[in-house]
């Protein structure tokens, strides 16, 4: 739309704005729990992510040190110190400057920083923006307990690493993804490795061998690419049960290998049929066998469309619930994998936004690496794979 | 012994047995079976020429019969059986497919996979259209595509926890965590809704996450069909004076109708195997079971294998319109 003339730099503007704004609705789901996954459980719950990034408006009920902090000086009685310092709640929080404080419930924000309070029990409090306060009192101050001040400050965004120390290093088996990280990874890798060269070698024979049968065959293959794996569970796991697989890796290995092997003959057939004619006809004429062939031209030759493939399958068995919870995880749960961690976090944990947040972005991170890395290769495959 | 390493053992019997049997076999064939060499020679090639697809094909053509083929058959036929306590199994003919239809569960998830049907793949078709289009000539598109495209790469359970916490609902007295109650709470809203628990209007927020995932291929595609489009149609159009809607809708559209078309199926059949977001945000509940997980509770909670696999076959059912035109296409092309 470059070229039409006049409506050019209106329709540009309109055309940024809404591609921002589709980016920005694409994007803030994700981010919220991102920065929900470096906040504690007190943040998240009292404030929505989306002013973590932003200073925020806090009031802390903090006490001043007890009666028996008291000194005399010049014949008044005095308590000096920090409010922040001086109660574990104010622990951490002292970068923040006090914007007003209280020492009444009713009217927490009845003072500047600076001011003096008339304290009820006889005797004045100075509170300075940095928490440093003086009592004086010209009585002896009593009770156990020290003077209650609410305090109002500006807190700075604060984020911190705890959850993820907690969902991947701490012991406790509810929480901890770590060992489900660990069986999601022994799922993947020989499920994307092994049906790589089953299918190509198969595409192979459907590209570029002629036998009768052939499109009959590739027909086949089309109809397999939509049927839905539900109809699988129950045959499958009954034969793997018959035959003594049960549940476990091995059952889940071969069953993905099975689920993705229509899309991965669909793909690189389609993939090998585009290579040029003249190179395999040539290497028959010099007396190549296909075996040959195959290993030292076409494999070579069809990276591309083996890395789409890989991708394509690594996020498909590292995302996937229904194979897992069916073909792998058995009674004892030991070979449970981080989708099935979540689900069952969502269950027992649901408000616990930190834990869930953290566990699910530790799933989410490695697909989004590899997704970034090789989005080149997956674009080219999800063409090859639907558009002709 | 460490599943880590039975992984990797795995890997290498997989690779090396793989190689080993493609190696060995076509060798057996051309050194042992049919030399090219003594009286029968060319025959030889020949009849070796005839056999060796097979041995290319034997692997995948297994996994596939067993993994895919097999069980449709099989789930064929335990939808017209009953396990017998103690073990067997008797012919019931349509009984569990009667017994199911009874259910109004199954017509809550008939009903809610034919909504799921009819917006998803519109919805994920339409966005993708517009975010192609928009994407396409200004400078910072590709990273803009790039950033729609990547809930692509995130699982539908991950998915799930995103939108659970968009979602998200407080007590009208507490600050709200969850940014869809903000911003209704914003923008005059009464009180903090439950959005997952309004029963039909519910399905919609189920369905938001899926075309969220969604949309992002169907950019892709549609972005890479737009491309294709010839310059010359385009620059006619502005020459005979269309505006850009016009251009847009009257050009462009049709003529990467074909593609529309795929983008839209493939994501139909998705629609149509849905699970695991609805099994990881209400599991059903509030009016938002579907096919599949209605399946899954019948196999797996109830046990009852006959229901299951009719439920299972209702889903190949519906599956099988474009079973046959990817079939009836892939053909016709290949012609």
């Amino acid at each position: 739309m470059d070229n039409i003339a006049g409506k050019k730099s209106s329709l540009t503007w309109a055309v940024h704005i809404s591609v921002a704004l589709l980016v920005l609705l694409w994007l803030l789901p994700t981010i919220g729990l991102f920065v929900s996954s470096f906040r504690t459980a007190d943040q998240i719950s009292s404030t929505g992510w989306w002013k973590a990034l932003f200073p925020t408006e806090q009031t802390l009920t903090l006490r001043t040190k007890t009666a028996e902090a008291q000194t005399q000086e010049n014949g008044v009685y005095v308590i000096e110190g920090n409010i922040y310092e001086d109660d574990p709640a104010g622990e951490g929080k002292g970068e923040a400057d006090i914007t007003s404080w209280g020492i009444s419930s009713r009217d927490v924000s009845a003072f500047a920083p600076g001011d003096t309070a008339e304290l009820r029990g006889g005797g004045t409090l100075t509170l300075e923006a940095s928490g440093a306060y003086r009592m004086e009192s010209v009585e002896e101050f009593s009770g156990s307990r020290g003077q209650r001040v609410f305090v109002t400050a500006e807190v700075p965004p604060e984020f911190t690493l705890e959850n993820y120390e907690t969902v991947l290093l701490s012991g406790n088996a509810t929480d901890s993804m770590a060992k489900a990280f660990f069986n999601t990874l022994t799922v993947t890798i020989p499920a994307t490795i092994i049906p790589i060269l089953i299918a190509a070698f198969a595409a192979y024979a459907l590209a570029w061998m002629d036998f009768p049968g052939r499109a009959l065959l590739i027909a086949f293959v089309v109809a397999l690419l939509v049927v839905p794996l539900q109809l699988a569970l129950i045959p499958l796991l009954k034969l793997h049960l018959g035959i003594g697989i049960g549940k476990g890796y091995l059952g889940v290995w071969l069953a993905h290998t099975g689920f993705g092997m229509p899309l991965a003959v669909y793909l690189l057939r389609n993939y090998m049929v585009g290579l040029p004619r003249d190179i395999i006809e040539n290497a028959r004429v010099d007396g190549a066998t296909e075996f040959q062939i195959f290993v030292r031209i076409i494999l070579p030759l069809s990276f591309p469309a083996l890395a789409s493939f890989a991708i394509f399958q690594f996020l498909w068995t590292w995302n996937d619930l229904l194979v897992a919870i069916v073909f792998l995880i058995d009674a004892t749960g030991d070979t449970t994998v981080m989708t099935r961690q979540i689900v069952e976090l969502l269950g027992t944990r649901g408000g616990n936004w930190e834990i869930l947040a953290t566990a699910a972005f530790v799933s989410i991170a490695v697909p989004l690496l590899v997704f970034f890395a090789m989005q080149k290769y997956l674009v080219r495959g999800l063409l090859a794979g639907s558009v002709k | 012994m460490h599943p880590a390493i039975q992984g990797l053992i795995t890997i290498v019997i997989g690779v090396g047995g793989c190689v080993g049997y493609f190696y060995f076999s076509n060798m057996l064939l051309d050194k042992v079976l049919f030399p090219a060499k003594g009286p029968h020679a060319g025959r030889n090639i020949n009849r070796a020429n005839m056999i060796r697809p097979w041995l290319f094909l034997f692997p995948a053509l297994f996994v596939l019969g067993l993994y895919l083929t097999y069980p449709v058959i099989e789930t064929l036929r335990l939808s017209l059986t009953d396990r017998v306590p103690g073990g067997g199994y008797t012919f019931v003919g349509l009984d569990n497919y009667a017994q199911m239809f009874g259910e109004p569960k199954f017509w809550e998830a008939m009903r809610n996979n034919m909504l799921w049907l009819v917006v998803v793949p519109a919805a994920a078709t339409g966005f993708g259209l517009l975010a192609a289009q928009l994407t396409d000539r200004i400078s910072w598109g590709n990273l803009a595509k790039s950033l729609i495209f990547m809930p692509m790469a995130i699982s539908f359970v991950g998915a799930a926890v995103i939108w659970k916490l968009v979602y998200d609902a407080r007590p009208i007295d507490q600050e709200q965590i969850g940014i869809l109650n903000a911003v209704y709470l914003a923008l005059g809203g009464a009180e903090p809704q439950q959005w997952l628990t309004i029963p039909f209007w519910n399905n919609f927020f189920l369905m938001a996450v899926l075309i969220w995932i969604q949309t992002g291929f169907a950019m892709v595609i549609l972005s890479a069909a737009l491309r294709g489009i010839p310059e010359e149609t385009v620059e006619a159009a502005i020459v005979d004076g269309a505006g850009p809607f016009q251009i847009f809708f009257k050009i462009k559209v049709p003529q990467i109708m074909g593609t529309i078309v795929v983008v839209w199926t493939t994501i139909t059949i998705i629609v149509l195997k849905i699970f695991d977001i609805v099994f990881a945000m209400t599991n059903g509940q509030w009016e938002t079971q579907v096919l599949a997980n209605y399946m899954y509770d019948k196999l797996f909670r109830a046990n009852d294998w006959g229901v299951g696999s009719a439920s299972a076959m209702v889903i190949m059912l519906l599956v099988t319109p474009i079973l046959v035109w990817n079939v009836y296409n892939a053909r016709k092309e290949m012609r």
